[in-house]
Protein backbone atom coordinates (compact mmCIF):
# COMPACT_ATOMS: atom_id res chain seq x y z
CA UNK A 1 0.00 0.00 0.00
CA UNK A 2 0.88 3.62 -0.95
CA UNK A 3 1.09 5.59 2.23
CA UNK A 4 -0.87 9.13 0.93
CA UNK A 5 1.77 11.20 1.77
CA UNK A 6 3.81 9.02 -1.26
CA UNK A 7 1.55 9.77 -3.58
CA UNK A 8 1.43 13.58 -2.99
CA UNK A 9 5.10 13.39 -3.18
CA UNK A 10 4.51 12.00 -7.01
CA UNK A 11 2.65 14.01 -7.87
CA UNK A 12 4.42 17.00 -6.89
CA UNK A 13 7.49 15.55 -7.94
CA UNK A 14 5.68 15.27 -11.36
CA UNK A 15 4.60 18.37 -11.18
CA UNK A 16 8.28 19.79 -10.96
CA UNK A 17 9.20 17.32 -13.90
CA UNK A 18 10.42 19.29 -16.76
CA UNK A 19 10.22 17.43 -20.92
CA UNK A 20 13.01 19.01 -23.16
CA UNK A 21 13.72 17.61 -26.80
CA UNK A 22 17.51 17.90 -27.43
CA UNK A 23 17.92 17.43 -31.21
CA UNK A 24 17.42 16.77 -34.07
CA UNK A 25 18.93 20.29 -35.09
CA UNK A 26 21.21 20.92 -32.07
CA UNK A 27 25.07 21.03 -32.48
CA UNK A 28 25.93 18.89 -30.08
CA UNK A 29 24.05 16.30 -31.24
CA UNK A 30 26.77 15.67 -34.12
CA UNK A 31 24.28 15.52 -36.70
CA UNK A 32 20.69 14.94 -36.54
CA UNK A 33 20.17 12.72 -33.38
CA UNK A 34 17.18 13.61 -31.27
CA UNK A 35 17.23 12.80 -27.12
CA UNK A 36 14.00 13.50 -24.89
CA UNK A 37 14.63 13.88 -21.69
CA UNK A 38 13.22 14.47 -18.55
CA UNK A 39 14.93 16.85 -16.04
CA UNK A 40 14.26 17.19 -12.51
CA UNK A 41 16.01 20.38 -11.67
CA UNK A 42 18.94 20.41 -13.49
CA UNK A 43 19.13 15.99 -13.43
CA UNK A 44 18.35 13.67 -16.20
CA UNK A 45 15.38 11.10 -14.62
CA UNK A 46 14.63 9.46 -17.83
CA UNK A 47 16.16 10.00 -21.61
CA UNK A 48 15.09 8.47 -24.85
CA UNK A 49 17.07 8.33 -27.49
CA UNK A 50 15.37 8.46 -31.39
CA UNK A 51 16.51 7.73 -33.81
CA UNK A 52 15.64 7.87 -37.85
CA UNK A 53 16.19 11.30 -38.77
CA UNK A 54 18.94 9.94 -41.34
CA UNK A 55 17.50 6.92 -42.41
CA UNK A 56 17.84 5.85 -46.28
CA UNK A 57 17.67 2.12 -46.01
CA UNK A 58 20.95 0.99 -46.94
CA UNK A 59 20.57 -1.88 -46.76
CA UNK A 60 17.64 -2.49 -48.68
CA UNK A 61 19.73 -0.34 -51.43
CA UNK A 62 22.58 -2.49 -51.14
CA UNK A 63 20.20 -5.62 -51.92
CA UNK A 64 19.32 -4.31 -55.21
CA UNK A 65 23.06 -3.52 -56.43
CA UNK A 66 25.85 -5.85 -57.60
CA UNK A 67 28.39 -6.57 -54.50
CA UNK A 68 31.10 -4.24 -56.30
CA UNK A 69 28.53 -1.39 -56.73
CA UNK A 70 28.28 -1.78 -53.01
CA UNK A 71 31.36 -0.92 -52.14
CA UNK A 72 31.49 3.10 -52.99
CA UNK A 73 28.33 2.61 -50.73
CA UNK A 74 29.85 1.64 -47.93
CA UNK A 75 31.66 4.68 -47.70
CA UNK A 76 28.61 7.09 -46.73
CA UNK A 77 28.51 4.82 -43.48
CA UNK A 78 30.91 6.09 -41.09
CA UNK A 79 31.75 9.23 -43.57
CA UNK A 80 34.68 9.61 -40.96
CA UNK A 81 36.17 6.15 -41.89
CA UNK A 82 35.42 5.50 -45.37
CA UNK A 83 38.06 3.29 -45.29
CA UNK A 84 37.76 0.85 -42.71
CA UNK A 85 34.21 0.70 -43.93
CA UNK A 86 35.60 -0.40 -47.28
CA UNK A 87 37.72 -3.20 -45.57
CA UNK A 88 34.79 -4.59 -43.48
CA UNK A 89 32.58 -5.02 -46.37
CA UNK A 90 35.78 -6.51 -48.56
CA UNK A 91 36.83 -8.90 -45.69
CA UNK A 92 33.21 -10.09 -45.71
CA UNK A 93 32.55 -10.61 -49.54
CA UNK A 94 36.38 -12.75 -49.00
CA UNK A 95 34.93 -14.65 -46.92
CA UNK A 96 31.83 -15.37 -48.73
CA UNK A 97 33.27 -16.10 -51.71
CA UNK A 98 36.72 -17.05 -50.52
CA UNK A 99 39.34 -14.57 -51.69
CA UNK A 100 42.65 -14.57 -51.21
CA UNK A 101 44.55 -10.88 -50.49
CA UNK A 102 48.30 -10.41 -51.44
CA UNK A 103 50.45 -9.74 -48.78
CA UNK A 104 51.06 -6.10 -50.14
CA UNK A 105 47.10 -5.16 -50.35
CA UNK A 106 46.97 -6.43 -47.18
CA UNK A 107 49.89 -3.67 -45.38
CA UNK A 108 48.20 -0.77 -47.45
CA UNK A 109 45.02 -1.62 -45.57
CA UNK A 110 46.34 -2.26 -42.62
CA UNK A 111 48.58 1.13 -43.51
CA UNK A 112 45.32 2.82 -44.53
CA UNK A 113 43.16 2.12 -41.66
CA UNK A 114 45.32 3.09 -38.93
CA UNK A 115 45.97 6.44 -40.66
CA UNK A 116 41.97 6.35 -40.67
CA UNK A 117 42.25 5.61 -36.94
CA UNK A 118 44.28 8.79 -36.51
CA UNK A 119 42.25 11.34 -37.79
CA UNK A 120 38.40 10.02 -36.22
CA UNK A 121 40.28 10.31 -33.15
CA UNK A 122 41.73 13.87 -33.33
CA UNK A 123 38.33 14.77 -35.17
CA UNK A 124 36.72 13.28 -31.74
CA UNK A 125 39.14 15.27 -29.64
CA UNK A 126 37.90 18.40 -31.26
CA UNK A 127 34.34 17.51 -31.15
CA UNK A 128 34.61 16.40 -27.14
CA UNK A 129 36.01 19.88 -26.70
CA UNK A 130 33.68 21.72 -28.36
CA UNK A 131 30.68 19.81 -26.91
CA UNK A 132 32.52 20.84 -23.61
CA UNK A 133 32.45 24.55 -24.52
CA UNK A 134 36.31 24.72 -25.97
CA UNK A 135 34.42 26.17 -28.55
CA UNK A 136 36.83 25.11 -31.86
CA UNK A 137 40.34 25.67 -30.17
CA UNK A 138 40.98 21.94 -29.67
CA UNK A 139 39.02 21.19 -33.04
CA UNK A 140 41.32 23.40 -35.02
CA UNK A 141 44.29 21.62 -33.70
CA UNK A 142 42.64 18.00 -34.60
CA UNK A 143 41.64 19.14 -38.13
CA UNK A 144 45.18 20.65 -38.60
CA UNK A 145 46.42 17.42 -38.40
CA UNK A 146 43.56 15.66 -39.94
CA UNK A 147 44.18 17.86 -42.96
CA UNK A 148 47.58 16.35 -43.42
CA UNK A 149 46.03 13.06 -43.24
CA UNK A 150 43.20 13.72 -45.53
CA UNK A 151 45.79 14.73 -48.23
CA UNK A 152 47.67 11.22 -48.25
CA UNK A 153 43.69 10.08 -48.68
CA UNK A 154 43.47 11.88 -51.38
CA UNK A 155 46.70 11.37 -53.61
CA UNK A 156 46.01 7.75 -53.18
CA UNK A 157 42.61 7.61 -53.93
CA UNK A 158 41.27 10.42 -55.37
CA UNK A 159 38.84 11.55 -52.56
CA UNK A 160 39.40 12.88 -49.34
CA UNK A 161 36.48 11.31 -47.33
CA UNK A 162 34.48 9.12 -49.77
CA UNK A 163 37.66 6.64 -50.64
CA UNK A 164 36.10 3.88 -52.36
CA UNK A 165 39.65 2.35 -52.19
CA UNK A 166 39.62 -1.43 -51.41
CA UNK A 167 38.49 -4.03 -53.88
CA UNK A 168 37.80 -7.81 -53.21
CA UNK A 169 41.29 -9.21 -52.82
CA UNK A 170 42.88 -6.05 -53.11
CA UNK A 171 43.37 -2.86 -53.26
CA UNK A 172 42.40 -0.64 -56.21
CA UNK A 173 45.65 1.35 -56.96
CA UNK A 174 49.01 1.67 -55.78
CA UNK A 175 50.50 4.08 -53.88
CA UNK A 176 51.50 7.17 -55.59
CA UNK A 177 55.70 7.84 -56.02
CA UNK A 178 56.60 9.86 -52.91
CA UNK A 179 53.54 8.53 -51.15
CA UNK A 180 55.35 6.16 -48.64
CA UNK A 181 57.98 9.28 -47.71
CA UNK A 182 55.29 11.60 -46.60
CA UNK A 183 53.03 9.33 -45.22
CA UNK A 184 56.45 8.64 -42.96
CA UNK A 185 56.81 12.34 -42.35
CA UNK A 186 53.33 13.23 -40.97
CA UNK A 187 53.80 9.79 -38.82
CA UNK A 188 57.36 11.15 -37.25
CA UNK A 189 55.75 14.35 -36.40
CA UNK A 190 52.48 13.37 -34.94
CA UNK A 191 53.72 12.40 -31.88
CA UNK A 192 54.89 15.68 -30.91
CA UNK A 193 51.57 16.73 -31.64
CA UNK A 194 50.54 14.08 -29.38
CA UNK A 195 52.38 15.34 -26.49
CA UNK A 196 50.89 18.71 -27.16
CA UNK A 197 47.57 17.99 -27.02
CA UNK A 198 48.24 15.43 -23.94
CA UNK A 199 49.73 18.92 -22.08
CA UNK A 200 47.07 20.48 -22.68
CA UNK A 201 44.12 18.57 -22.04
CA UNK A 202 44.93 15.73 -19.97
CA UNK A 203 45.50 17.76 -16.19
CA UNK A 204 43.08 20.35 -17.61
CA UNK A 205 40.94 21.49 -14.83
CA UNK A 206 37.97 21.49 -17.28
CA UNK A 207 38.57 18.62 -19.01
CA UNK A 208 38.92 16.87 -15.40
CA UNK A 209 35.53 18.71 -13.94
CA UNK A 210 33.31 17.78 -16.66
CA UNK A 211 34.53 14.27 -17.03
CA UNK A 212 35.66 12.71 -14.96
CA UNK A 213 33.00 10.12 -12.58
CA UNK A 214 30.24 11.31 -15.52
CA UNK A 215 29.06 8.44 -17.28
CA UNK A 216 30.12 5.48 -16.08
CA UNK A 217 30.12 2.19 -16.61
CA UNK A 218 31.06 -1.03 -15.18
CA UNK A 219 32.91 -3.91 -17.26
CA UNK A 220 30.16 -6.98 -16.91
CA UNK A 221 27.52 -4.09 -17.80
CA UNK A 222 29.23 -3.01 -20.99
CA UNK A 223 29.65 -6.73 -22.31
CA UNK A 224 26.19 -7.65 -21.60
CA UNK A 225 24.91 -4.62 -23.77
CA UNK A 226 27.47 -5.25 -26.98
CA UNK A 227 29.19 -1.78 -26.10
CA UNK A 228 32.83 -2.24 -27.87
CA UNK A 229 35.78 0.01 -29.29
CA UNK A 230 37.44 2.63 -26.80
CA UNK A 231 34.00 2.67 -25.06
CA UNK A 232 34.69 -0.83 -24.00
CA UNK A 233 37.55 -0.82 -23.58
CA UNK A 234 37.51 2.27 -21.11
CA UNK A 235 35.29 0.06 -18.76
CA UNK A 236 38.54 -2.46 -18.47
CA UNK A 237 37.55 -5.02 -21.09
CA UNK A 238 40.31 -6.68 -22.97
CA UNK A 239 38.61 -7.18 -26.08
CA UNK A 240 40.44 -5.38 -29.47
CA UNK A 241 39.32 -7.49 -32.72
CA UNK A 242 42.58 -6.71 -34.40
CA UNK A 243 44.21 -8.92 -31.53
CA UNK A 244 41.31 -11.29 -30.56
CA UNK A 245 39.74 -12.10 -34.18
CA UNK A 246 42.71 -11.40 -36.17
CA UNK A 247 42.37 -10.15 -39.70
CA UNK A 248 44.84 -8.97 -42.46
CA UNK A 249 48.59 -8.58 -41.12
CA UNK A 250 47.46 -7.43 -37.91
CA UNK A 251 49.48 -10.16 -36.01
CA UNK A 252 52.99 -9.47 -37.33
CA UNK A 253 52.88 -6.07 -35.43
CA UNK A 254 53.97 -5.13 -32.04
CA UNK A 255 51.48 -3.16 -30.67
CA UNK A 256 49.38 -2.71 -27.46
CA UNK A 257 45.69 -2.69 -26.21
CA UNK A 258 45.37 0.69 -23.68
CA UNK A 259 42.89 -0.30 -21.19
CA UNK A 260 40.69 2.04 -18.54
CA UNK A 261 39.77 1.40 -15.13
CA UNK A 262 36.84 3.68 -14.59
CA UNK A 263 34.65 3.51 -17.51
CA UNK A 264 34.00 6.93 -16.75
CA UNK A 265 33.61 9.72 -19.84
CA UNK A 266 37.50 10.99 -18.90
CA UNK A 267 38.64 7.51 -19.24
CA UNK A 268 37.02 7.50 -22.90
CA UNK A 269 38.91 10.31 -23.67
CA UNK A 270 42.28 9.31 -22.69
CA UNK A 271 42.08 6.11 -23.98
CA UNK A 272 42.22 7.70 -27.83
CA UNK A 273 44.61 9.14 -26.80
CA UNK A 274 46.45 6.33 -25.99
CA UNK A 275 45.06 4.53 -29.19
CA UNK A 276 46.68 6.75 -31.13
CA UNK A 277 50.00 6.25 -29.99
CA UNK A 278 49.81 2.74 -30.39
CA UNK A 279 48.11 3.19 -34.09
CA UNK A 280 51.54 5.16 -34.91
CA UNK A 281 53.56 2.25 -33.63
CA UNK A 282 51.71 -0.06 -36.25
CA UNK A 283 51.98 3.08 -39.02
CA UNK A 284 55.59 2.88 -38.72
CA UNK A 285 56.19 -0.68 -38.82
CA UNK A 286 53.83 -1.42 -41.75
CA UNK A 287 55.31 1.91 -44.04
CA UNK A 288 58.97 -0.14 -43.25
CA UNK A 289 58.29 -3.30 -44.38
CA UNK A 290 55.81 -2.59 -46.95
CA UNK A 291 56.72 -5.52 -48.91
CA UNK A 292 56.64 -5.73 -53.05
CA UNK A 293 54.41 -7.14 -55.33
CA UNK A 294 50.52 -7.09 -56.43
CA UNK A 295 47.97 -4.86 -54.94
CA UNK A 296 45.12 -6.96 -56.22
CA UNK A 297 44.45 -10.85 -56.43
CA UNK A 298 44.89 -11.50 -60.30
CA UNK A 299 42.62 -14.36 -60.08
CA UNK A 300 39.48 -12.31 -57.86
CA UNK A 301 36.32 -11.41 -59.83
CA UNK A 302 34.62 -8.03 -58.63
CA UNK A 303 32.63 -7.00 -61.57
CA UNK A 304 29.78 -9.73 -61.95
CA UNK A 305 30.70 -11.30 -59.07
CA UNK A 306 28.32 -14.46 -57.81
CA UNK A 307 29.69 -15.80 -54.79
CA UNK A 308 28.69 -19.27 -54.01
CA UNK A 309 25.47 -19.71 -51.64
CA UNK A 310 26.16 -19.31 -48.10
CA UNK A 311 26.33 -17.00 -45.55
CA UNK A 312 29.36 -14.88 -43.95
CA UNK A 313 30.18 -12.62 -41.30
CA UNK A 314 33.25 -10.33 -41.16
CA UNK A 315 33.85 -8.23 -38.69
CA UNK A 316 37.06 -5.52 -38.05
CA UNK A 317 38.09 -2.93 -35.16
CA UNK A 318 37.13 -0.08 -36.62
CA UNK A 319 37.57 3.65 -35.28
CA UNK A 320 34.37 3.85 -33.14
CA UNK A 321 33.90 -0.35 -32.31
CA UNK A 322 32.84 -3.46 -34.08
CA UNK A 323 32.08 -3.03 -37.56
CA UNK A 324 30.30 -6.45 -39.37
CA UNK A 325 29.41 -7.09 -42.38
CA UNK A 326 26.84 -10.06 -42.29
CA UNK A 327 26.11 -11.29 -45.96
CA UNK A 328 24.13 -14.13 -47.60
CA UNK A 329 24.25 -15.30 -51.11
CA UNK A 330 21.91 -16.69 -53.44
CA UNK A 331 24.29 -17.19 -55.84
CA UNK A 332 22.62 -14.18 -58.05
CA UNK A 333 24.37 -10.88 -58.37
CA UNK A 334 23.31 -9.30 -55.63
CA UNK A 335 23.63 -10.21 -52.09
CA UNK A 336 20.02 -11.64 -51.00
CA UNK A 337 20.98 -10.01 -47.25
CA UNK A 338 23.21 -7.53 -46.62
CA UNK A 339 23.77 -6.12 -42.95
CA UNK A 340 26.08 -3.65 -41.20
CA UNK A 341 26.97 -4.26 -37.88
CA UNK A 342 26.86 -0.43 -36.59
CA UNK A 343 29.13 0.04 -33.48
CA UNK A 344 28.20 3.53 -33.01
CA UNK A 345 24.11 2.40 -32.61
CA UNK A 346 25.09 -0.53 -30.37
CA UNK A 347 27.31 1.74 -28.28
CA UNK A 348 23.81 3.99 -28.08
CA UNK A 349 22.46 0.94 -26.13
CA UNK A 350 23.50 2.18 -22.48
CA UNK A 351 22.79 6.25 -23.13
CA UNK A 352 20.13 6.28 -20.54
CA UNK A 353 22.18 4.14 -18.45
CA UNK A 354 24.93 6.22 -18.58
CA UNK A 355 22.70 9.83 -18.25
CA UNK A 356 20.21 9.05 -15.87
CA UNK A 357 21.32 10.80 -12.16
CA UNK A 358 23.78 13.36 -14.74
CA UNK A 359 23.18 17.25 -15.17
CA UNK A 360 22.14 18.06 -18.21
CA UNK A 361 24.98 19.60 -19.27
CA UNK A 362 27.07 16.26 -18.77
CA UNK A 363 24.67 14.60 -21.19
CA UNK A 364 26.35 16.36 -24.22
CA UNK A 365 29.55 15.05 -22.93
CA UNK A 366 28.39 11.49 -22.38
CA UNK A 367 27.02 11.63 -26.01
CA UNK A 368 30.17 13.08 -27.26
CA UNK A 369 32.92 10.57 -25.48
CA UNK A 370 30.77 7.80 -27.09
CA UNK A 371 31.78 9.30 -30.40
CA UNK A 372 28.49 8.12 -32.85
CA UNK A 373 28.38 8.98 -36.68
CA UNK A 374 24.45 9.06 -37.62
CA UNK A 375 25.13 7.74 -40.89
CA UNK A 376 25.90 4.28 -39.52
CA UNK A 377 23.37 4.79 -36.48
CA UNK A 378 20.71 5.49 -38.77
CA UNK A 379 22.32 4.01 -42.26
CA UNK B 1 36.76 -23.50 -28.94
CA UNK B 2 33.96 -26.53 -28.62
CA UNK B 3 32.70 -27.49 -31.41
CA UNK B 4 29.31 -27.06 -32.52
CA UNK B 5 28.49 -30.73 -32.21
CA UNK B 6 29.53 -30.45 -28.58
CA UNK B 7 27.22 -27.64 -28.07
CA UNK B 8 24.39 -29.33 -29.26
CA UNK B 9 24.84 -31.67 -26.93
CA UNK B 10 25.31 -29.79 -24.36
CA UNK B 11 22.34 -27.77 -24.89
CA UNK B 12 20.13 -30.81 -25.26
CA UNK B 13 21.01 -32.31 -21.40
CA UNK B 14 20.85 -28.59 -19.94
CA UNK B 15 17.52 -27.90 -21.51
CA UNK B 16 16.23 -31.51 -22.27
CA UNK B 17 13.07 -30.84 -23.95
CA UNK B 18 14.66 -28.33 -26.75
CA UNK B 19 15.19 -29.10 -30.28
CA UNK B 20 18.41 -27.68 -31.59
CA UNK B 21 19.74 -28.24 -35.10
CA UNK B 22 22.61 -28.02 -37.11
CA UNK B 23 22.04 -25.83 -39.96
CA UNK B 24 25.25 -26.06 -42.25
CA UNK B 25 27.10 -23.21 -44.57
CA UNK B 26 28.30 -24.21 -47.64
CA UNK B 27 30.17 -21.07 -48.43
CA UNK B 28 33.90 -20.46 -47.82
CA UNK B 29 33.36 -19.06 -44.80
CA UNK B 30 32.10 -22.54 -43.31
CA UNK B 31 30.24 -20.18 -40.02
CA UNK B 32 27.61 -23.25 -39.46
CA UNK B 33 25.03 -21.93 -37.47
CA UNK B 34 22.44 -23.55 -34.59
CA UNK B 35 18.57 -23.60 -35.64
CA UNK B 36 16.24 -23.15 -32.07
CA UNK B 37 12.80 -23.50 -31.29
CA UNK B 38 11.58 -20.54 -30.27
CA UNK B 39 9.94 -22.26 -27.55
CA UNK B 40 13.01 -22.86 -25.79
CA UNK B 41 15.85 -20.01 -27.05
CA UNK B 42 15.47 -17.71 -24.14
CA UNK B 43 16.16 -20.57 -22.17
CA UNK B 44 19.31 -22.03 -24.72
CA UNK B 45 20.82 -18.53 -24.84
CA UNK B 46 20.89 -18.11 -20.97
CA UNK B 47 22.60 -21.99 -21.22
CA UNK B 48 25.42 -20.61 -23.32
CA UNK B 49 25.73 -17.31 -21.88
CA UNK B 50 26.06 -18.84 -18.01
CA UNK B 51 28.13 -22.12 -18.94
CA UNK B 52 31.43 -21.22 -17.48
CA UNK B 53 33.26 -23.41 -20.41
CA UNK B 54 31.03 -21.85 -23.41
CA UNK B 55 30.35 -18.45 -22.34
CA UNK B 56 29.04 -16.82 -24.81
CA UNK B 57 28.67 -13.10 -23.23
CA UNK B 58 28.42 -11.13 -26.15
CA UNK B 59 26.09 -11.03 -29.04
CA UNK B 60 27.47 -9.04 -31.86
CA UNK B 61 24.89 -8.87 -34.51
CA UNK B 62 21.15 -9.18 -34.96
CA UNK B 63 19.32 -9.43 -37.96
CA UNK B 64 16.60 -10.72 -40.08
CA UNK B 65 16.48 -12.57 -43.01
CA UNK B 66 13.43 -12.88 -45.14
CA UNK B 67 12.94 -16.19 -47.30
CA UNK B 68 10.34 -16.18 -49.86
CA UNK B 69 8.62 -19.15 -50.68
CA UNK B 70 10.29 -21.05 -52.94
CA UNK B 71 9.74 -24.00 -55.64
CA UNK B 72 12.54 -27.17 -55.60
CA UNK B 73 12.39 -29.18 -58.00
CA UNK B 74 12.67 -33.11 -57.11
CA UNK B 75 13.25 -35.79 -58.99
CA UNK B 76 10.79 -38.67 -57.96
CA UNK B 77 11.24 -42.42 -59.20
CA UNK B 78 8.00 -43.00 -60.63
CA UNK B 79 6.81 -46.72 -61.68
CA UNK B 80 4.96 -47.08 -64.57
CA UNK B 81 3.58 -49.95 -67.05
CA UNK B 82 4.21 -49.57 -70.43
CA UNK B 83 2.63 -52.79 -72.32
CA UNK B 84 3.10 -54.89 -69.78
CA UNK B 85 6.42 -54.13 -68.92
CA UNK B 86 7.16 -52.24 -65.48
CA UNK B 87 9.31 -49.28 -65.96
CA UNK B 88 10.83 -47.16 -63.39
CA UNK B 89 11.26 -44.00 -64.50
CA UNK B 90 12.27 -40.19 -63.04
CA UNK B 91 9.86 -37.83 -62.79
CA UNK B 92 10.33 -33.97 -61.53
CA UNK B 93 8.00 -32.95 -59.57
CA UNK B 94 7.57 -29.23 -58.26
CA UNK B 95 7.37 -28.55 -54.69
CA UNK B 96 6.62 -25.27 -53.39
CA UNK B 97 8.03 -24.67 -49.42
CA UNK B 98 6.70 -22.05 -48.01
CA UNK B 99 8.29 -18.89 -46.74
CA UNK B 100 9.30 -17.81 -43.48
CA UNK B 101 11.54 -15.10 -41.34
CA UNK B 102 14.20 -16.22 -39.79
CA UNK B 103 16.71 -14.32 -37.13
CA UNK B 104 20.10 -14.54 -36.55
CA UNK B 105 22.65 -13.82 -33.62
CA UNK B 106 26.09 -13.75 -33.74
CA UNK B 107 27.47 -14.32 -30.19
CA UNK B 108 31.08 -14.85 -29.04
CA UNK B 109 32.63 -14.96 -26.26
CA UNK B 110 34.86 -11.78 -25.17
CA UNK B 111 36.09 -13.69 -21.78
CA UNK B 112 37.26 -16.80 -23.06
CA UNK B 113 37.78 -14.60 -27.07
CA UNK B 114 36.14 -17.03 -29.28
CA UNK B 115 33.38 -17.23 -31.34
CA UNK B 116 31.70 -16.88 -33.40
CA UNK B 117 28.33 -19.20 -32.77
CA UNK B 118 25.14 -18.44 -34.82
CA UNK B 119 21.78 -19.10 -32.94
CA UNK B 120 19.26 -18.75 -35.30
CA UNK B 121 15.11 -18.70 -34.80
CA UNK B 122 12.43 -19.23 -37.50
CA UNK B 123 8.60 -18.41 -37.98
CA UNK B 124 6.37 -20.47 -39.16
CA UNK B 125 5.32 -18.09 -41.95
CA UNK B 126 5.66 -14.81 -43.28
CA UNK B 127 2.18 -13.18 -42.01
CA UNK B 128 2.08 -9.46 -41.22
CA UNK B 129 2.34 -10.06 -37.42
CA UNK B 130 4.73 -13.21 -36.48
CA UNK B 131 6.00 -13.82 -33.04
CA UNK B 132 9.30 -14.91 -31.63
CA UNK B 133 10.96 -14.51 -28.39
CA UNK B 134 13.10 -11.73 -27.28
CA UNK B 135 16.29 -12.33 -26.32
CA UNK B 136 17.04 -9.14 -24.62
CA UNK B 137 16.41 -10.14 -21.52
CA UNK B 138 19.68 -12.23 -21.86
CA UNK B 139 21.76 -9.93 -23.89
CA UNK B 140 20.87 -6.23 -23.99
CA UNK B 141 22.68 -5.87 -27.00
CA UNK B 142 20.15 -7.25 -28.71
CA UNK B 143 17.46 -4.53 -27.66
CA UNK B 144 18.57 -1.79 -30.55
CA UNK B 145 18.90 -4.32 -32.96
CA UNK B 146 15.53 -6.63 -32.30
CA UNK B 147 13.35 -3.06 -32.41
CA UNK B 148 15.07 -2.76 -35.98
CA UNK B 149 14.51 -6.13 -36.93
CA UNK B 150 10.57 -5.58 -35.83
CA UNK B 151 10.43 -1.97 -37.43
CA UNK B 152 12.14 -3.40 -41.07
CA UNK B 153 10.98 -7.27 -40.67
CA UNK B 154 8.18 -7.20 -38.91
CA UNK B 155 8.74 -9.66 -36.32
CA UNK B 156 7.14 -8.84 -33.11
CA UNK B 157 9.64 -9.95 -29.96
CA UNK B 158 7.79 -10.68 -27.24
CA UNK B 159 9.85 -10.26 -24.01
CA UNK B 160 11.67 -6.96 -25.30
CA UNK B 161 10.90 -3.97 -22.44
CA UNK B 162 10.44 -1.51 -25.60
CA UNK B 163 9.23 -2.87 -28.66
CA UNK B 164 8.72 0.02 -31.18
CA UNK B 165 9.91 0.62 -34.18
CA UNK B 166 13.60 2.25 -34.12
CA UNK B 167 14.36 4.19 -37.64
CA UNK B 168 10.87 4.59 -39.44
CA UNK B 169 8.36 6.74 -37.65
CA UNK B 170 5.54 5.45 -35.47
CA UNK B 171 2.54 6.11 -38.55
CA UNK B 172 4.72 3.95 -40.77
CA UNK B 173 2.45 0.68 -41.83
CA UNK B 174 4.86 -1.58 -43.50
CA UNK B 175 8.02 -3.20 -43.03
CA UNK B 176 10.00 -1.98 -45.53
CA UNK B 177 13.08 -4.57 -45.49
CA UNK B 178 10.57 -7.42 -46.52
CA UNK B 179 11.36 -8.46 -50.19
CA UNK B 180 7.94 -8.20 -51.53
CA UNK B 181 7.76 -4.62 -49.99
CA UNK B 182 7.31 -2.18 -52.79
CA UNK B 183 7.20 1.71 -51.75
CA UNK B 184 4.00 3.35 -52.79
CA UNK B 185 5.61 5.19 -55.76
CA UNK B 186 6.68 2.25 -57.42
CA UNK B 187 3.39 -0.01 -57.01
CA UNK B 188 1.34 -0.70 -60.40
CA UNK B 189 -1.23 1.29 -58.23
CA UNK B 190 0.08 4.41 -57.90
CA UNK B 191 -1.95 7.42 -58.48
CA UNK B 192 0.50 8.64 -60.93
CA UNK B 193 -0.26 6.69 -64.01
CA UNK B 194 0.65 7.64 -67.59
CA UNK B 195 -2.38 9.94 -68.42
CA UNK B 196 -1.67 12.28 -65.17
CA UNK B 197 1.82 12.51 -66.68
CA UNK B 198 2.34 15.70 -68.64
CA UNK B 199 2.88 14.98 -72.43
CA UNK B 200 6.05 15.57 -73.77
Amino acid sequence: MTSTEEVESISEKSERLLNISMGPQHPSTHGVFRMKAVLDGETVVKLTPVFGYLHRNHEKLAERTSYLGNMPYTDRLDYFCSLTNNWAYALSVERLAGIEVPERAEYLRVITAELTRLQNHLAFLGFLLNDMGVWATVLIYGFREREKILDLFESLTGARMMCNYMRFGGCRCDVPDGWVEEAKRITDELPGVLDELEQLLTDNEIVVARTQGVGTVPGRKAINAGLTGPVLRASGVNYDVRKVDSYGVYDRFDFSVPLGSVGDCYDRFMLRLLEMRQSLNILKAALNELPSGPIINPKAKNRNLRPPAGEAYGRIESPKGELGFYLVSDKSGTPYRYRVRPPSLVNLTLLEDMCVGQKVADVVVILGSIDIILGEVDR
Amino acid sequence: MLDLETIIKRVQEAVPSCRIELVSNESHSGHHSLLVDDGHAVEVARFLRDAPDICLDYASNVTGIDWLNSTVKEKVPVTETVEGEEKVNEKTVEKTVPGYLEVVYHLYSMRLKQGPVILRMRTGNRDPDVHLPSLTPVYRSAELQEREVYDLFGIVFDGHPDMRRLLMWEEFEDHPMRKDYFPPEESDESPIDEQARPKQ
